[in-house]
């Protein structure tokens, strides 16, 4: 008897055999058990696998991967805006920061993170309160080794309310804490990256109850955090990334 | 181009982005990038060729080119338990749990084929196509993915492993 084909043995595994070969190869499974087991194995290994996996289809997809568009789209409407309006830097200046480019996503977790730990706190929110807000600064940027500033964001609303020191995976780590009059509560991220310099797009994540907005520019990456929602964080997000790249 | 065309098929870019890395988020940012890459060479697609096998192409790109960039946090990833949710008995979670496990300690090369087969149902002719390898490669890494799946489930020892040419 010829030994068994091994791709025959997958191809009945996965469904892939013409009912004559199937019936064939039971036929050669009945006289061999070790070889009939190896099938019963890989056939369990298949259910199992799609019992574990299965169940993510049923999650609701996360806003941010249907938010997704064809950066033609961007390219249209960059083209659009220049021509009617006539203020093509601002336009360019937009389709710069929306390019795509990759990013760790978990500068998004950890900002969150700690935006979730620091946010409710009542009477310790910060380390260093806005009122010694150029010490804050200083101390921040120092031990960051870079110039920090803390955007401003009264014109919607938002007052510094002082800032943290923080670790993580690289380091110092700077929050800077906002409210506004109803005690809303936004929280600026600042890490140093890994790796080469870079700027990436800018990008959404939900986390939890915790929407963030990120970006890497060169060797920091930023994030900021408020439990709101993703159009009214947009808003916000917009006006920090410009003061920050004026 | 039509957007639902694409959309359509994040459930399960996500399904085997989450089997792929183990981590939730991990694999929803290997997703993300999945579409963004997707969207910016959808002129290369051909339409009417097998739209979900195209994808898994630029999802495997994306995921080689990410892994040595990432090592590191995917390692870190695979020490917390699966983000799946899990609809079993405590028997049978247990076992499933032990699957997931056998998955992580396969190479990543195998787990893909095994994942594009299994899971995804592609055919061995798509997921050649879909990885960039000839089929005879799929069936090796196949063949040695399920057989050290079965020994690591049935604690068998190693015994004649046969090896496709």
């Amino acid at each position: 008897m010829k030994p068994l084909d091994e791709i025959d043995v997958h191809a009945y595994v996965d469904g892939g055999l013409s009912e004559s070969a199937k019936a064939e190869l039971d036929a050669r499974l009945r006289a061999d058990p070790e070889d009939a087991e190896r099938v019963r194995a890989y056939t369990e290994q298949n259910a199992l696998l799609r019992s574990l996996y299965n169940p993510v289809l049923d999650e609701p997809v996360p806003a941010a991967l249907l938010a997704i568009h064809p950066r033609a789209w961007r390219r249209y409407a960059v083209a659009a805006g220049t021509f009617a309006l006539g203020i093509g830097l601002g336009w360019l200046v937009r389709g710069e920061f929306v390019t795509q480019v990759v990013v760790p996503v978990s500068i998004a977790r950890l900002a969150a993170t700690a935006h979730a730990v620091y946010a409710p706190e009542v009477r310790h929110p910060v380390e260093v309160s806005a009122k010694e807000e150029d010490h804050l600064v200083g101390w921040l940027s120092k031990r960051l080794g870079t110039t920090l500033k803390a955007p401003k964001l009264a014109p919607l609303g938002y007052e510094l309310v002082g800032g943290r020191l923080l670790s993580g995976p690289q380091g110092p780590v700077a929050q800077f804490m906002y409210q506004d009059a109803r005690g809303q509560r936004l929280t600026l991220y600042v890490s140093r990256q890994r790796g080469e310099p870079r700027d990436t797009a800018f990008r959404f994540s939900q986390e939890d109850r915790v929407s963030v907005f990120y970006w890497v520019d060169g060797n920091y990456g930023y994030a900021l955090s408020g439990e709101m929602k993703r159009d009214q964080l947009l808003q916000v997000a917009e006006v920090v990334y410009k003061q920050l790249n004026p | 181009m039509d957007r639902r065309l694409i959309v359509e098929h994040i459930p399960r870019l996500r399904r085997y982005a989450r089997a792929l890395v183990g981590d939730r988020y991990v694999a929803d940012d290997l997703v993300q990038d999945t579409l963004e890459r997707a969207w910016n060479k959808f002129y290369l697609w051909r339409p009417g060729s097998d739209l979900r096998a195209w994808l898994f192409t630029i999802m495997h790109n994306v995921f080689v080119n990410q892994a040595r960039r990432r090592r590191y946090e995917i390692e870190q990833a695979m020490d917390e338990p699966p983000a799946v949710a899990v609809r079993a008995t405590q028997g049978e979670q247990l076992e499933l749990q032990d699957v997931d496990r056998m998955l992580r300690s396969l190479p990543s090369e195998q787990r893909e084929v095994v994942l594009l087969v299994a899971v995804e149902q592609l055919t061995y002719e798509q997921v050649s196509r879909a990885l960039g390898i000839p089929i005879g490669t799929v069936m090796s890494r196949l063949s040695r993915a399920r057989e050290r799946m079965r020994q690591l489930l049935g604690g068998q020892p190693v015994t004649s492993l046969k090896v496709v040419k």
